[in-house]
C-alpha cells in the first residue's frame, strides 16, 4: 500500500518525525519508519491518523499482521465528516493517556498500559465505533486472510472434493 | 410456462413467502392444478450468482429491513438491530440454511404431556402426531434427497467433522454420523452431488443443496399454474364484511401498490414477517390483527436454544473446507430430566471463514484475549448446540410504531428471554461440547453466545383449541377460513431438531388439505 505515490525513502525521513515505535508521520500523511507503506492523510491530523492506526492494533492486535492493514482498516475516517467526531475521540484518548501518566497514546511504551487506557475508554461510542468499524474494516480484507490460513472462495477451484476437505491424518 | 394472472382474479390462492413453506406449498398446489400467485418480497438469487464471500452475501440474500429487539437475551446486545439471519427472495431461508433434515422425536409431539408443568412454559400439546406427520416426513425426505433416509448413503466427513467424530467417541457418545442431510451424497439427473465447497450459508454455487428456489418453484412454474411475483411485498390482508380474506395489499419494487385478489391466502413469511402481517391488517372488525382472537398472535416466539462450542488445537484442523454441517452427536437429544432440563438438544458441524468469526466468536470482545483465538483460526474447529427452547406467552413479535418501514408501516419488535431450562440446557451444552474436543486435545475451548436467529417459530401456533393458539392441525386459521399460516410459525413447540424439513412436511400435507377442500368446495 502506498497512497502517496512519490514519496521516496529520503523524502520521507527528511520530512517526519517519529510516531510511536513503528510509525512516522510528516505534513499530510502517515508512514512505516521503514518507508514500506504511505498513506496520504487529507482532512484528520497527520498524529491523529497514526494514533488511530496504533489503537486499532491495540484493539485487535495480530503480530503477523502488518501496520498498513490497520491503516487500511481505518482510512476510511480520513473524511470532512468523521473529522470533527475522530478528532474530538483521539484528543480523549490521548487525555485519558495524560491522565494515567503518559505523555500521549502513542507515546506510551507498552502495549499493556496503551490497553489499560483503552479499557477506560471501553463503553465510549467513538470506542465502539473503532472497535465495530474494524470488524469488516480489518477482518474482511482479502489479503489479511492468508496470515490466518483462511483460503476464501473455492468455488472457482472445484471445491475441496479433490483438494483436501478431509486430509489431516492427527486424529 | 411464464404465466402471469391478473389482479383481479378473485380464484387464484395468494402465497406469501416463497422459503421452504410457502414456496413448497406454492409449488405443490400448482401441480395439483391450483392456480397461484406467489408474492415474493426479495429477487431471485441462484446457483449462477452466489458468492463465496460471507460479508458479500450476507449483503446479497439477507433480509435487512428495520428490526428492533427487546428483552435479556444476548442477540439484543450484541445485535439489536438484527434479531434475525434469515434470507429475503425466492427460497427465502433455503437459500442459506445447513441442509440438516431431522424428523422430530416422537415425544416431541406432545411436551405438555411429556414434560409436566414447566413454571413460567405456554408448552402445549400438537393436534398432530409422529404417526400423522411420518408419511409427510417420508415424502419431503424424497423430496429433499435427504442422506440416510429412503437407502440415501450419508456424506463424507471433513477435516472438522473427523474432529468431532473422534471427540465424541472417546467421551462414549454413540449416535454420531455426518447428519441426514438435503445435500446430494450423489450425482443425480439433474443435480451434482456436493463438492465439499464450504460456504454453505452463502447458498450453493453447484446446487447440490436443496433450495425452494431452485429446486420447488421452477417445478410450479413449468406447469403454467405458478406466478411468483418478485419484489413484492405484503403490507396487508384485506377481508369482506363476512370476515373472510378477499386480496392483499402489497408494494412493488417501485413502491407502487396494488391489490391482488385471492381465494384463499397463505401466510409464509417466516415466524417475525408473518404475524407482524397479521397484526398490521388489524381493521375495525379485527382491530387487535387477523386471526388473533385469541391473542396470541406474535406470542411464543421459539428460536431454539443455541450457542456454539470452538476450540484449537496444536495442528490444522482447516474446518472451512467441506460441507458446514454434515456432522451430529444425537445422543444429548433425548428429554432426560435428570440432567437438570426438559428437553434435549443436537451438537452438529458449523463452521465460519474467517470474517465471520471474527464478528461472532465473541461479540464485542477485544485485545489479546480474542486475537490470539483467531490467530489460531487455522488450528479450530466448531460446533452449533441445537436444542428445544420452552414457548414463552411474553416472547413476542409485536409491533414497534415508534419505526415504521418504507411503506409507513410499523416495523416488527422481537422481544426475548431465556427460559431458565433454556440456560440449563444451554450451560449442559457448552460442557459436552468442549468435553468433546477437550477428548482430542483441545488446547482452548470457547462457549460461543447465540447468533442471530435462523430458527424463528411458533408466532402462529397451532392447537386443538381456538383459544390456545391461531392456527388448527392444518395450518388454517382458527377464526378465518380462507386464511392459512404455512411456515415455522406454526410451530407449537420447537422440539430439538433444525425445522426445514417440518416445514416441509407441513407445507406437502397442507398443500393437499387445500387442493381437496378447494375441489369439494368448502373454501
Amino acid at each position: 500500500m502506498s497512497y502517496v505515490k512519490s514519496l521516496t525513502r529520503r523524502d520521507l525521513l527528511k520530512t517526519s518525525v517519529a510516531a510511536g515505535s513503528l510509525l512516522v508521520i510528516g505534513g499530510g500523511f502517515v508512514a512505516a519508519s521503514n518507508a514500506a507503506w504511505a498513506l496520504e492523510v487529507t482532512h484528520l491530523k497527520s498524529s491523529t491518523m497514526a494514533t488511530l492506526i496504533q489503537m486499532a492494533r491495540d484493539i485487535y492486535p495480530h503480530d503477523n499482521i502488518a501496520d498498513e492493514f490497520y491503516a487500511a482498516a481505518v482510512k476510511g475516517y480520513d473524511t470532512a465528516e468523521s473529522k470533527g467526531p475522530v478528532e474530538e475521540g483521539i484528543a480523549a484518548l490521548n487525555a485519558a493517556a495524560t491522565g494515567r501518566g503518559h505523555a500521549s497514546y502513542l507515546a506510551t511504551g507498552w502495549e499493556r498500559d496503551r490497553v489499560d487506557t483503552l479499557r477506560s475508554m471501553e463503553s465510549s461510542p467513538f470506542f465502539q465505533q473503532i472497535r465495530g468499524g474494524l470488524i469488516t474494516g480489518l477482518y474482511n480484507q482479502k489479503a489479511v486472510w492468508p496470515v490466518f490460513g483462511y483460503e476464501g472462495e473455492s468455488f472457482s477451484k472445484g471445491g475441496y472434493i479433490d483438494r483436501g476437505f478431509n486430509d489431516i491424518k492427527w486424529v | 410456462m411464464s404465466v402471469s394472472f391478473d389482479k383481479k382474479d378473485g380464484n387464484v390462492v395468494v402465497v406469501i413467502g416463497t422459503g421452504p413453506g410457502g414456496g413448497v406449498l406454492a409449488s405443490e398446489l400448482a401441480q395439483k392444478g391450483v392456480k397461484v400467485v406467489a408474492l415474493e418480497a426479495g429477487g431471485r438469487h441462484g446457483p449462477e450468482d452466489f458468492v463465496n464471500d460471507e460479508w458479500a452475501s450476507f449483503g446479497q440474500i439477507s433480509w435487512l429491513d428495520s428490526r428492533s429487539t427487546s428483552g435479556s437475551w444476548r442477540v439484543a446486545k450484541d445485535f439489536s438491530g438484527l434479531p434475525a439471519w434469515i434470507v429475503k427472495g425466492v427460497g427465502g431461508s433455503s437459500q442459506h440454511w445447513a441442509g440438516a433434515s431431522l424428523r422430530f422425536q416422537e415425544h416431541e409431539w406432545k411436551t405438555q404431556t411429556v414434560y409436566g408443568n414447566v413454571t413460567g412454559a405456554s408448552l402445549l400439546d400438537w393436534p398432530i402426531d409422529a404417526k400423522t406427520m411420518d408419511p409427510y416426513y417420508t415424502k419431503a425426505e424424497e423430496k429433499l434427497r435427504v442422506t440416510r433416509t429412503g437407502g440415501r448413503k450419508g456424506l463424507p466427513g471433513n477435516n472438522n467433522y473427523k474432529v468431532f467424530e473422534a471427540g465424541a467417541k472417546k467421551l462414549g457418545y454413540k449416535d454420531v454420523h455426518t447428519g441426514r442431510m438435503a445435500i446430494n451424497s450423489k450425482d443425480y439427473d439433474d443435480f451434482v452431488a456436493c463438492q465439499q465447497t464450504g460456504f454453505c450459508f452463502q447458498g450453493c454455487k453447484w446446487g447440490a443443496k436443496w433450495s425452494a428456489g431452485y429446486n420447488e418453484i421452477p417445478v410450479g412454474e413449468a406447469t403454467g399454474n405458478l406466478e411468483v411475483r418478485i419484489n413484492s411485498q405484503a403490507l396487508k390482508i384485506e377481508h369482506d364484511a363476512s370476515g373472510k380474506v378477499t386480496g392483499v395489499i402489497y408494494a412493488d419494487a417501485d413502491g407502487k401498490q396494488h391489490v391482488q385478489k385471492a381465494r384463499i391466502v397463505c401466510v409464509a413469511g417466516n415466524s417475525i414477517e408473518s404475524p407482524r402481517l397479521l397484526l398490521n391488517s388489524a381493521s375495525s372488525m379485527f382491530p387487535d390483527g387477523l386471526a388473533n382472537s385469541s391473542g396470541q398472535v406474535g406470542r411464543n416466539y421459539m428460536r431454539h436454544m443455541t450457542g456454539s462450542v470452538y476450540a484449537t488445537f496444536d495442528k490444522p484442523v482447516k474446518m472451512w473446507r467441506g460441507t458446514t454441517m454434515a456432522g451430529i452427536i444425537q445422543d444429548e437429544a433425548r428429554h432426560d430430566p435428570s440432567r437438570g432440563f426438559v428437553g434435549g438438544y443436537e451438537l452438529e458441524t458449523l463452521s465460519l471463514g474467517i470474517p465471520f468469526m471474527a464478528a461472532f466468536l465473541d461479540p464485542g470482545a477485544w485485545g489479546r484475549e480474542f486475537t490470539s483465538a483467531l490467530d489460531q483460526y487455522e488450528n479450530m474447529a466448531g460446533m452449533w448446540i441445537v436444542g428445544e427452547d420452552m414457548p414463552q406467552e411474553t416472547n413476542r413479535v409485536s409491533l414497534n410504531y415508534d419505526v415504521k418501514d418504507q411503506f409507513g408501516l410499523p416495523t416488527p419488535n422481537v422481544h426475548f428471554d431465556d427460559h431458565p431450562n433454556d440456560i440449563a440446557m444451554r450451560n449442559h451444552a457448552y460442557k459436552q461440547g468442549a468435553a468433546v474436543y477437550d477428548a482430542v486435545g483441545a488446547v482452548r475451548t470457547f462457549p460461543t453466545p447465540p447468533y442471530p436467529s435462523t430458527h424463528n417459530l411458533g408466532t402462529n401456533r397451532m392447537s386443538a383449541k381456538a383459544r390456545d393458539g391461531v392456527v388448527n392441525k392444518w395450518g388454517q386459521t382458527h377464526d378465518i377460513k380462507n386464511l392459512f399460516v404455512s411456515d415455522g410459525s406454526q410451530f407449537t413447540t420447537g422440539a430439538a431438531e433444525n425445522p426445514t424439513l417440518t416445514i416441509v412436511a407441513l407445507a406437502i400435507r397442507q398443500a393437499e388439505r387445500i387442493a381437496s377442500e378447494m375441489s369439494k368446495g368448502n373454501i
